[in-house]
């Protein structure tokens, strides 16, 4: 104890505190942040962040004039507009109501969405494009952050654009207050499908509480882990430089939330195109 | 006439309640530029110097600046709008239809208003694009990006809960929308899976803590409008001064 308090820690700034600033500035001339030259923030900085601020303000008047914030009639429970849309932000998870039950489309992947955004820094593990654009040293991330990204987007231009009465397709030429005929197009669950192909019975192998499992229902669980483990599995396998460079770890998550992402273009179009509505069923939850 | 005024300018700046305010002189001169960043509050969030190749618009598109400027924008049309709003369901609309008709620069602040929530939702989606496409995510950056994304659900759910404050039938069922989503909660929400099981009830799910009730009424615009211009506002605040500060503190990825 009194071996630490007599051993004084030296603390001494170089410049002093008093008479300082003349060397403070000094040293800002001098200081060099690497080997390109440095100017000023005020004006250099300050000036474009002043002129940019008067041109988005005009802007802002201009559009405010022009274009005066809406407002449809008083609230009313009895009356539900038709169609009732969320906000131009959120109409890419209105739409993909469509194709998911609420809890995935409105809980699950927007989780998973901010969730994989907040891991992207932790699982890029390639040092380079640090401050300049570039596509060629980044490949797979740009590829993939544009893709979620179009993804997007593409999403909510369908919500903004060619969604009408009822949430039916309507094309831009079509007549929006007029209904759309009742879909005719019959939707299946993917465990029918493979019932009727393959001629398995109905009857449940085992049942769990209200849970009646039958031989098609594993098999959907199967085709719905194989997918991811299929998907885990195979660069692995063949790109294994890529996995090397990843870990354990960081291969695995990112592989998960890619095989997420793509899942869901991919279930849209097995419900376009093959009329598929759930993959999987299960009494508490269908994917 | 120029020399009367800059007699006055040299008279006045040399007074006592000027330097007792402003600090240094006019940033004309090196070591006052370098001064107006130690001594100005709003401008202290800059360095005094920065590279040459940090300058360049094509880089960043002033998009972060742009998004930070659409908040303030919206701090203040917020607060001349909360002078006529009062959020109770049998005036709301009311109170909205008179900014827009009987007080005066109403239209004006309202649509302002509207339009910088909609330019800060853009903006702000276009900035983590851009971060991202120029990898200044990458250490030791990374604990900003998950900022910067707290940041980009707080200014949905800002824009989300402002958008129920006019009670009009987009702002309700727009609303309606979204409880219904919550409502389908795995676990917390009373109609999604293993809800049931786990004892929620239209009475106590995640829903019903959101909207105060089983239904989007008096309750959740109250519950709305606080989160919107108080508790959100704040934790946006706050969020923000912790971005700004791991920008300067990390630096500029900027280019040479």
């Amino acid at each position: 104890m009194a071996d630490k308090e007599s051993r004084p820690i030296a603390v001494v700034s170089k410049s002093g505190n008093s008479g300082g600033l003349a060397d403070l500035i000094k040293r800002t001339a001098a200081e060099k942040i690497g080997p390109e030259d440095t100017v000023l923030v005020w004006p250099n900085l300050v000036y474009i962040e002043f002129i940019s601020m008067l041109a988005i303000t005009t802007l802002l008047l201009a559009l405010a004039f022009f274009s005066p914030a809406p407002l449809e009639e008083l609230a009313s429970a009895d009356t539900t507009p038709n169609p009732t849309k969320a906000p131009w932000y959120f109409l890419g998870l209105q739409e993909l109501l469509v194709y998911f039950d609420p809890w995935l489309a409105g809980v699950v992947l927007p989780t998973m969405i901010i969730i994989g955004l907040v891991l992207i820094p932790y699982i890029d593990p390639n040092p380079l494009g640090k401050g300049y654009y570039t596509f060629s040293e980044r490949k797979f991330a740009v590829t993939g952050f544009i893709f979620g990204l179009g993804l997007w987007y593409v999403l909510i231009l369908i919500g903004v654009e060619f969604r009408g009465l009822d949430w039916s397709w309507y094309w831009p030429w079509d007549d929006p207050h007029i209904h759309k005929p009742a879909g005719a197009v019959k939707l299946v669950d993917m465990e029918v499908i493979f019932q009727n192909a393959l001629g398995l019975s109905e009857t449940p192998i085992v049942t769990v509480g209200r849970y009646a499992i039958t031989l098609a229902n594993i098999l959907t669980w199967a085709l719905f882990i194989g997918y991811f483990v299929v998907g885990i599995t195979i660069p692995f396998l063949f790109m294994r430089k890529f996995y090397n460079r990843l870990g354990f770890v960081r291969y695995n998550l990112t592989m998960f939330l890619l095989l997420a992402m793509l899942g869901v273009p991919l279930k849209i179009y097995l419900r376009l195109l093959a009329n598929i509505k759930y993959v999987l069923v299960t009494p508490w939850f269908k994917i | 006439m120029k020399k009367l005024l800059d007699r006055i300018r040299e008279n006045v700046t040399k007074t006592q309640v000027w330097k007792s305010i402003f600090r240094h002189g006019y940033p004309d001169t090196d070591a006052n530029r370098a001064l107006v960043m130690f001594s100005n509050v709003i401008l202290h969030l800059h360095p005094v110097r920065i590279r040459r190749g940090a300058l360049k618009i094509k880089f960043t598109w002033c998009l972060g600046g742009l998004t930070f400027f659409f908040f303030v924008l919206l701090a203040i049309t917020g607060v001349f709008l909360m002078f006529y709003y009062v959020p109770d369901t049998r005036r709301a609309y009311n109170d909205i239809k008179d900014l827009g008709s009987v007080i005066y620069f109403g239209s004006l602040f309202r649509a302002l208003h509207r339009w910088s929530a909609h330019a800060m939702v853009f903006s702000v989606w276009m900035h983590m694009t851009r971060v991202f496409l120029t990898g200044s995510y990458k250490p030791p950056r990374e604990f900003n990006w998950v900022v910067g994304v707290i940041l980009l659900v707080t200014t949905l759910v800002l824009s989300w809960t402002g958008y129920l404050l006019p009670w009009d039938q987009l702002a309700l069922w727009a609303v309606t929308v979204g409880s219904k989503m919550a409502e389908a909660s795995p676990l917390l929400g009373n109609a999604g899976p293993f809800g049931a099981e786990l004892g929620m009830s239209v009475n106590n799910d995640i829903a019903f803590v959101l909207l105060g009730g089983t239904v989007v009424g008096q309750s959740a615009l109250l519950r709305f409008y606080v989160l919107h211009c108080l508790g959100l506002p704040l934790i946006t605040a706050l969020f923000i001064a912790v971005h700004f500060w791991r920008i300067r503190k990390d630096g500029f990825s900027g280019p040479l």
